[in-house]
């Protein structure tokens, strides 16, 4: 063969493979992620994401808190479902003091933590379709947003960093007309969800960016530590609120949508489905909210942890008491360690908290869904094209918040 | 349910002769305690034996210990689907000690290692690529460690001069106050400032 004719390889031409940074400012980044790309031609071939840009040392600070006043903290990890996270937290607190928690908090807890399921999952599929060029849905998705947060600030005073939830319940009871304004949202909510579902999921462009993309199988998932919706996109129905339930999701009915191809594409309809199911969760806690045996008591009575009312402490000195230690010592836990996790909108978020007996937790741990799909963009995005990386990371639905905690 | 995991523990030591030290249950969790030693033969096992197959990585952490000889506890939680089962491992480690990287039994290790590795300082071999993550890139220290203050060694601005970011050892108006809200009748066993004069005299 003539030498002219040989194809030359890589080396002798002189090409190398290019490093591209992406972010840590770029709008498809979702906050402040910084991936360095090495790039063959428009084709990636490593992904290298740098983290800890939004690191605040949540871990660190709750050292130093009682348990109570580490409660906001949470809020500010996963800032699309704030309550989610006290959740689990609570969870974690109340294992540990063996807090049982009256039939109306619970009710209350899971209403709030299906609307936070809304909030984020509203927020991230229509992203997603920004991110692969529609524009239009986020606008629609955040209409909706808007009226749970108003959900949110009726309930507890803040839009976003409720501060809620308490240990043994939730801090204050709702008010009749909140628990039926939410009951008349859902079926105008359904109606949204089919027209979200109408204007990009059957959409041809969006459907070309995402089917096939970023594609993970159930085997994989498992191992990189994936959980929610990224291993249910993969067809594994796999749900802590069936396969582990806590507070009173035993007794709601509601199916878990799973996908087939676990790629960007099944991943989206997923949270679509999803959606419908926590509004039919929502509906069930409304009923049930609203019946006689819904009512009564929103926390454990028990006032070595759960503050006193305002109003009984203008009268009884027991309260009185109660309220002083409990803001100023706080409580004590037994020493020990637990590990409790729900199944937050991004997947498990779990809390491993370690007591040395003391009235501050002596190590907290946060298990952060979106920490463990975020180190799977190395898997996801090698092969691909430069524009799919978008995809894939508004498909993975990383927040920064609990990211990087 | 207690019973069931209590056996399962015992079922996992015995298939493991000297490697688990201990397995209890607490809180509704199973807890090993392995030689830091065998930490990947207990690892693998608990992914391949028929009765574990703990297929799903949680999460590898770590607790500082530092009064205890050996400080750090590496901590691994584990998940199986298949028997919807969870797993806590631990292992005790000295702070010159190193121990297995386990992302040869899940890739997903890789990213909590390197945090534990960044916050704790504790090394782990075989780690591929066992980086910072988490604080800035050039951080000096290990801040989850309990001697490790709150507020840090440095601080960051911008200098207008300069046009660039500088750092600073931290300046504080008012000093940390690391509240202590134990009751005095049945709390903290240290001496309260002055009360070592009145040991003294008596």
């Amino acid at each position: 063969m003539d030498n002219a004719l040989k194809p030359l390889n890589a080396d002798e031409q002189g090409l190398r493979n290019f490093s591209i940074n992406f972010g840590p400012q770029h709008p498809s980044a979702h906050g402040v992620l910084r991936l360095v790309l090495e790039l063959d031609g428009e084709v990636v071939e490593r992904v290298d994401p740098h983290i800890g840009l939004l690191h605040r040392g949540t871990e660190k600070l709750m050292e130093s808190r009682t348990y109570l006043q580490n409660v906001p903290y949470f809020d500010r990890l996963d800032y699309c479902a704030p309550m989610n996270q006290e959740h689990a937290y609570c969870l974690a607190v109340e294992k540990l003091l063996s807090l049982e928690v009256p039939r109306r908090g619970q009710l209350i807890r899971v209403l709030f933590c299906e609307i936070g399921r809304l909030l984020s999952h509203l927020l991230n599929v229509t992203s997603q379709a920004l991110d692969v060029g529609a524009l239009t849905p986020p606008l629609w998705g955040y209409e909706e947003r808007e009226k749970l947060m108003v959900f949110y600030e009726r309930a507890c005073g803040a839009r976003m960093h409720s501060n809620y939830f308490r240990f043994g319940g939730v801090a204050r009871d709702l008010p009749d007309a909140l628990v039926e304004d939410i009951g008349k949202f859902i079926d105008p909510f359904l109606k949204v969800v089919d027209d979200l579902e109408n204007l990009f999921i059957g959409n041809r462009i969006f459907k070309q960016r995402n089917v096939d993309i970023g594609v993970v199988t159930a085997e994989e998932a498992w191992k990189w530590g994936f959980s929610g919706v990224m291993v249910r996109g993969s067809g594994v129905p796999w749900d802590l609120r069936k396969a582990r339930p806590y507070e009173c999701y035993e007794e709601m009915d509601f199916d878990i949508p799973v996908g087939k191809h676990g790629d960007c594409y099944d991943r989206a309809v997923v949270r679509m489905e999803e959606m419908r199911q926590s509004a039919k969760i929502m509906r069930q806690c409304v009923d049930k909210l609203m019946r006689a045996d819904g009512r009564g008591p929103v926390a454990t009575p028990n006032h070595k942890v759960v503050q006193p009312r305002r109003d009984e402490m203008k009268r009884s000195m027991e309260a009185l008491i109660h309220h002083f230690k409990l803001f100023t010592e706080g409580f004590k836990t037994p020493p020990g360690e637990v590990y409790a996790a729900v199944e937050a909108p991004k997947g498990e978020f779990g809390v491993y908290l370690v007591s040395d007996g003391g009235d501050k937790p002596y190590r907290c741990k946060i298990r952060a869904p979106g920490f463990a799909h975020l180190q799977g963009t190395d898997l996801l995005g090698r092969k691909h094209l430069l524009a799919d990386i978008c995809a894939i990371v508004g498909s993975l639905d990383i927040v920064f918040g609990d990211v990087d905690r | 349910m207690d019973a069931d995991l209590k056996s399962h523990g015992e079922a996992i030591a015995a298939a493991l002769p000297g490697a688990v030290k201990s397995a209890t249950v607490a809180y509704d969790d199973l807890t090993l305690v392995v030689e830091a030693a065998r930490w990947l033969d207990v690892l693998t096992h608990l992914r391949d034996a028929a009765d574990c197959l703990y297929v799903c990585f949680i999460d590898i952490t770590a607790v500082d210990w530092p009064e205890r000889p050996q400080r750090f506890d590496v901590v691994a939680h584990l998940l199986s689907p298949r028997h919807n089962r969870r797993i806590r491992v631990k292992a005790a480690i000295d702070e010159d000690q190193t121990i297995a990287s386990a992302v040869g039994v899940w890739p997903g290790a890789d990213w909590y290692e390197r945090e534990t590795y960044d916050l704790f300082g504790i090394v782990f071999s075989g780690h591929p690529d066992l980086r910072r993550i988490l604080t800035d890139y050039g951080f000096d220290g290990h801040p989850l460690r309990k001697d490790f203050p709150t507020t840090g060694y440095v601080e960051v601005r911008y200098d207008d001069e300069l046009k660039r970011v500088v750092y600073e050892p931290v300046k504080l108006n008012q000093e940390y106050r690391q509240f202590d809200f134990l009751s005095p009748w049945e709390g903290p066993d240290y001496a309260l400032p002055g009360d070592e004069k009145a040991k003294g005299q008596g």
